[in-house]
């Protein structure tokens, strides 16, 4: 079970900023371990953020984005106690979901 | 070939999010379907802007002030790069963070459906001193901004 993300919502007067840090190797494939072998690509793919059953961000990315990613982003409508919702899914099919509740 | 439990747990998430209809209303669904679900493949093998738009939908993009990409002017280890994007370009739809020098452009999009900024930040690999872009899909085009970050230690091999 991949390690849990660590989430931050916060209601601020324009909308709810949203700090999220997963934790993730975002192998891009080109690495060599210590044998001389090529460390297969492994990364998240897609990041998905919902607030209310509602999507407020959806993300695609490549083995670029930096190992244990981090994301910042705002969105509107949302109020202190509501809840947040982040999932991950990577390109071996693993995937984690954690939530937060807006403070 | 080990696909099912892969393709099982993209189904799961797929279902997870609503189904394909968000993902094709987020921007992404059409080109990728037919390799990856969701996942646009061959943007993120694109080795320039007009591959990338080409992948995404578009041909031109015009340059635009009302983009404004936050980075280092320097960034000591290109490994970890802070890039932030912030989008005054009305309707904007998503935003596509692009390194010229990186083996492939595109690093990360982010789709920002109505009622989310188009302010989105993250941290990237480069490998060499490039120009970042942010490569904007907006209701009425694509528009673009870019900024040289010099990078000390290239981030992309180990």
């Amino acid at each position: 079970m991949p390690d849990p993300m660590r989430i931050r919502a916060t209601a601020q007067p324009d909308g709810v900023d949203v700090r999220v840090l997963m934790s993730h190797e975002m192998e891009t494939g080109q690495r060599r371990d210590g044998q001389g072998r090529l460390v297969p690509a492994h990364y998240i793919s897609n990041v998905t953020v919902q607030h209310a059953g509602r999507t407020v961000l959806t993300a695609e990315w490549g083995p670029a984005v930096s190992k244990n990613p981090y994301l910042q982003f705002k969105f509107q409508g949302g109020k202190k106690g509501d809840e947040v919702v982040v999932t991950w899914l990577d390109n071996k099919g693993e995937t984690r979901t954690d939530k937060a509740t807006i403070n | 070939m080990k696909q099912p439990a892969m393709n099982d747990s993209r189904r799961d998430f797929v279902k997870l999010v609503g189904g394909m209809g968000a993902l094709a209303a987020a921007g992404f669904g059409d080109l990728a379907l037919a390799q990856q679900p969701g996942w646009n493949k061959a943007a993120f093998e694109a080795k320039s802007l007009a591959e990338t738009l080409k992948a995404v939908g578009g041909t031109t993009a015009a340059e635009t002030k009302d983009i404004t990409i936050t980075a280092p002017d320097i960034a000591e280890n290109g490994a970890v790069v802070p890039i932030g994007v912030t989008s005054k370009v009305p309707g904007t739809q998503a935003v596509y963070i692009l390194v010229d020098k990186n083996p492939n452009w595109l690093a990360a999009s982010f789709a920002v459906p109505q009622g989310t900024e188009a302010n989105v930040a993250t941290r990237i690999k480069m490998g060499q001193t490039s120009n970042v872009l942010a490569l904007v899909k907006a209701n009425n085009g694509f528009f673009v901004a870019s900024k040289e970050v010099k990078v000390t230690l290239g981030g992309c091999g180990g």
